[in-house]
């Protein structure tokens, strides 16, 4: 099911655990999906000195934390801003279809991750953002049918492509 | 390192003897059991033989009563909408309960497009249908009740005779998904007083793609497949005379060995829930505690997710399987593990372990010793861990 790369990162995971006093997190995620993710940033001189992942979800989940990390470390912000979920899942070699939504939400932790940094510095304190406001489909606008990976539109309980029922919550 | 399989719901290994006796029948070459010739014949003779074991596993009046199908899943579509199609006229309202399997959801489903109505009754935290609910729900349009025998997913076992008696009395049809328990446990169909039942014999180790469908007789359903007049006019196509010779073979074996089976499965269960409280916090133990499957144990493990731990699992040589929404092909939580009040993170973290006949007591502990240090992993790496302790 998975690539040789995923397997490694899940069984292996780099940089796990809660960070003492972060200089930024993110959290994004519910149990409902499936998948939480929380990503924990140190900065120095403007570089991601340090950074660790907390994890509940599946295998595709906690290879994207892995794996996420590891691209991110030593990065300065403004490249670690260029990493997006797309670009985890391409260093993973790949991630089954119906796993790209759900649980490739790596980056979008790190981008949270890295507003927060951005607002403590700043002497800014904002409430936390909703899931929606970070969150954007890995392959263009629209989620994929788990089944024919045919676009689909929210709120559909068949998909309309090949007509198999998909989840309405995907 | 010997595989340890404790996923035996999704396929039981075949017993060696069903094995030999489908190898033998390969070798045999037999012919079609409708010819009128002599190859015909002896295999007509071998398919009736057949017949008359699985008659037996479920003390059916007569083996005339079994079709033989491609699988549980082909007897549940058969029973559900062949008693639909055949009392249209009689009319088009079905009961059935919130955590019946997708071959029965979806069959239903499917019929409210053509203006069936189905009503599905809550069971209780433990998994269990209230009879008093199913007769209540009874109309005079009502045609069908399909409620499972034993639940695959949590394994609660509901009180299908109880419930028969009920839709005897207001003359209403009763069909029983059974393939989680027939060959498993004892499965009387007299003595239930049951119209219809489906079962599959790749739960008591007999091949993947044969099942059964035992149909009362004077019970009126249409056929789901077209064509020739096999298996009495009930289900057209020619038989698949391999796999059901191995569905007889391992239907005398469960019938034969279903008491020592039962103890020894028993005692398994026993021990890994045992041995799970023993060693492993947080977690749940869901169905019935004593309506019950004896060869499954439903268990959600707090923090963590399912399909994580089958796959740590399976590193260690471990097979078992998740209910969890990763897991699955739709990303849903499981509608049994929602209708019995879990919450969405404890459906996620839940598995499936069942077994059978070869199973040891070194497994077992073996299983529980390596889901210990799994679980104490992947809780190393859960958010929602940390949150809960502090």
């Amino acid at each position: 099911m998975y690539s040789e790369v995923v397997m490694d990162h899940f069984k292996k995971p780099r940089n796990v655990g809660e960070m003492k006093d972060p200089d930024g997190v993110g959290e994004i995620g519910n149990p409902v999906c499936g998948d939480m993710m929380n990503i924990y940033i140190k900065v120095k001189d403007g570089i991601i000195q340090d950074i660790s992942f907390q994890t509940f979800g599946c295998g595709a989940a906690i290879a994207v934390s892995s794996m996420l990390t590891e691209m991110a470390k030593g990065k300065t912000i403004e490249e670690a801003k260029k990493i997006t979920n797309k670009s985890v899942a391409e260093a993973l070699k790949g991630l089954p279809k119906n796993k790209l939504h759900c649980s490739n939400l790596g980056a979008d932790a790190l981008q949270l991750a890295i507003r927060n940094y951005e607002d403590k510095k700043a002497g800014k304190v904002r409430v936390k953002l909703p899931m929606e406001d970070v969150h954007t489909h890995t392959e263009g606008d629209l989620c994929k049918c788990p089944y024919c990976s045919g676009d689909v539109d929210q709120g559909l309980e068949f998909c309309s492509n090949c007509g198999r029922e998909i989840s309405d919550t995907h | 390192m010997k595989v340890t399989n404790l996923d035996y719901i999704s396929a039981n290994p075949l017993l060696p003897e069903v094995r030999d006796a489908m190898i033998e029948a390969i070798k045999k070459d037999y012919g079609n059991p409708s010819s009128a010739h002599s190859l015909g014949d002896e295999a007509r003779n071998i398919l009736e033989k057949a017949r008359e074991r699985v008659a037996l596993l479920i003390n059916s009046p007569s083996p005339d009563d079994i079709v033989f199908t491609s699988s549980g899943t082909e007897s549940i579509n058969h029973a559900i909408k062949g008693v639909a199609f055949a009392n249209a006229k009689k009319g088009k309202h079905i009961i059935t309960s919130n955590i019946e399997h997708n071959s029965v959801l979806k069959s239903l489903r499917r019929l409210t497009k053509s203006g069936y109505r189905v009503t599905s009754v809550e069971v209780d935290k433990n998994g269990l249908v209230d009879p008093a609910n199913v007769h209540k729900a009874i109309t005079d349009q009502t045609i069908l009740i399909s409620i499972m025998h034993g639940n695959n997913e949590i394994g609660t076992i509901q009180p299908i005779k109880e419930l028969c008696c009920i839709a005897r009395e207001k003359n209403v049809l009763f069909h029983s998904d059974c393939v989680t328990s027939v060959g498993i446990m004892p499965v009387d169909v007299q003595e239930l007083g049951i119209d219809l039942i489906s079962f599959s014999a790749n739960q008591f180790n007999g091949p993947s793609g044969v099942g059964g469908l035992y149909i009362r007789k004077g019970v009126n359903l249409w056929p789901l497949i077209d064509g020739g007049g096999q298996e009495n006019g009930r289900r057209a196509g020619t038989e698949n005379l391999i796999g059901i010779i191995g569905m007889g073979v391992a239907a005398e074996f469960a019938h034969q060995e279903m008491q020592s089976r039962l103890s020894h499965m028993k005692k398994l269960k026993n021990r890994l829930i045992t041995g799970l409280k023993e060693k492993i916090d947080d977690i749940i133990i869901n169905g019935h505690p004593e309506l019950s499957l004896p060869n499954l144990v439903s268990l959600s493990v707090k923090y963590i997710e399912g399909e994580s731990i089958v796959l740590m699992l399976d590193e260690e040589k471990i097979i078992v399987s998740t209910r969890s929404a990763c897991a699955s092909g739709s990303l849903r939580a499981s509608h049994v593990l929602l209708s019995i009040d879990l919450d969405y993170a404890d459906a996620q973290g839940t598995l499936v372990i069942t077994f059978g006949k070869a199973t040891t007591e070194d497994e077992i502990d073996r299983f529980i010793n390596v889901l210990k240090n799994v679980v104490a992993t992947l809780r190393d790496m859960s958010p929602l861990y940390k949150k809960s302790n502090t």
